[in-house]
């Protein structure tokens, strides 16, 4: 039972990884995270 | 020795920048879109990737048009990019990215210091699991005005010291005078000191009170790939896997406990007991994971001074 776990949740989330590299648009969300990391680290 | 060679090799891995601290910059390139598994601060000038802590909060913000502005479902595809790195890294190892990736872990390796040792009190464990479900899934998701990622500005000193100090530190010694600093930095600041002076005390203080991603790889101990095994015929419970351990717990006790770091400092058991294993493979289906079960006398004896 806990075997089949095992390889089920490392199937699910390779799953999950595939369907956000695939589905997102990761460049957008990460330019404005640049814009907001001084004051996220307390300076800025 | 041979886990600080990896710890130490990681942590250059994942700074591969090192000139951007004494230059006060950011690296902001391409190879930033890469959600790291370790907290390593999106904002360190010597970082080539982003800290999934930091990312997911900004991703789960961004659903409901915080920060980006983007469509809601480019977000949570991205916010699914970020949980699967956390998740897959779970799935495989636990919290094995903890004991041999995470930069932040192997620092308060460095500056622990078992001659003044304290013992953490149990119920703060449960802390870090606030953490992650307060400030990083639902604090994003409910709050509603999510400014910022709330744990990276309000708590995290692993940001503070790989990022805001070096910032700091050149914005001040090179007179560019950009940062304002107030309160924020004061008590982000405060808080990294008093992390730190418990990481003195207490072997991997803050992983063990305050990580919201040990936290989440910790779910996974019982049921990820690579696992730790003990064999309970040859286990003397003589308490040596605890005295060697950063985590203080007895694996014979619970070889899945979610505090467990993965550093596999208890395979040098004398007796041979404890062994890491797949657990998709035949010797790691025969032997289980052996979890749980009573403690013997033997146990109790360690328990109460065995270990030392």
């Amino acid at each position: 039972m806990r075997r089949f776990l095992t390889v089920a949740a490392v199937a699910a989330a390779a799953a999950v990884l595939l369907a956000g590299l695939l589905l997102g648009d990761i460049g957008v969300v990460w330019q404005k995270a640049a814009l907001i990391c001084l004051e996220c680290i307390g300076i800025g | 020795m041979k886990r600080r060679i990896w710890q130490v090799a990681a942590a250059i891995a994942l700074n591969p920048f090192p000139l951007n601290l004494i230059r006060g910059r950011i690296y902001q390139g391409p190879l930033k879109h890469i959600c790291v598994p370790a907290l390593n601060c999106y904002s360190c000038p010597a970082a080539f990737g982003a800290c999934p802590v930091g990312s997911l909060q900004v991703t789960l913000a961004s659903v409901r048009g915080w920060f980006s502005g983007m469509a809601a479902w480019a977000a949570a595809a991205a916010s699914l990019y970020v949980a699967g790195v956390i998740l897959l890294a779970g799935a495989v190892g636990g919290r094995l990215a903890c004991g041999w990736v995470c930069p932040f872990g192997l620092l308060q390796e460095l500056i622990f210091r078992r001659r003044l040792s304290l013992r953490l009190p149990v119920t703060a464990r449960y802390l870090k699991y606030a953490m992650l479900a307060g400030l990083i899934i639902a604090a994003p998701l409910l709050l509603p005005y999510p400014s910022s990622p709330l744990f990276c500005k309000l708590v995290c000193p692993a940001g503070t010291i790989e990022a805001g100090a070096p910032l700091v530190a050149y914005d001040r010694l090179a007179r560019v005078g950009a940062f304002d600093l107030g309160w924020l930095f004061a008590w982000k600041a405060s808080l990294a000191v008093a992390i730190m002076a418990g990481a003195v005390l207490i072997s991997r203080f803050f992983c063990r009170v305050f990580c919201p991603l040990g936290a989440a790889w910790g779910l996974f101990n019982r049921i990820s790939l690579v696992a730790i095994d003990v064999d309970r015929s040859k286990c003397t419970r003589c308490g040596f896997c605890r005295g060697v351990c950063p985590v203080d717990i007895y694996i014979y006790e619970d070889s899945g406990s979610p505090e467990c770091v993965r550093c596999f400092n208890c395979t040098r058991c004398p007796e041979s007991a404890v062994r890491v294993v797949l657990r998709t493979s035949p010797a790691g289906r025969r032997d289980g994971v052996h979890e749980g079960g009573d403690i013997t006398k033997q146990g109790q004896h360690a328990k109460s001074g065995g270990a030392k």
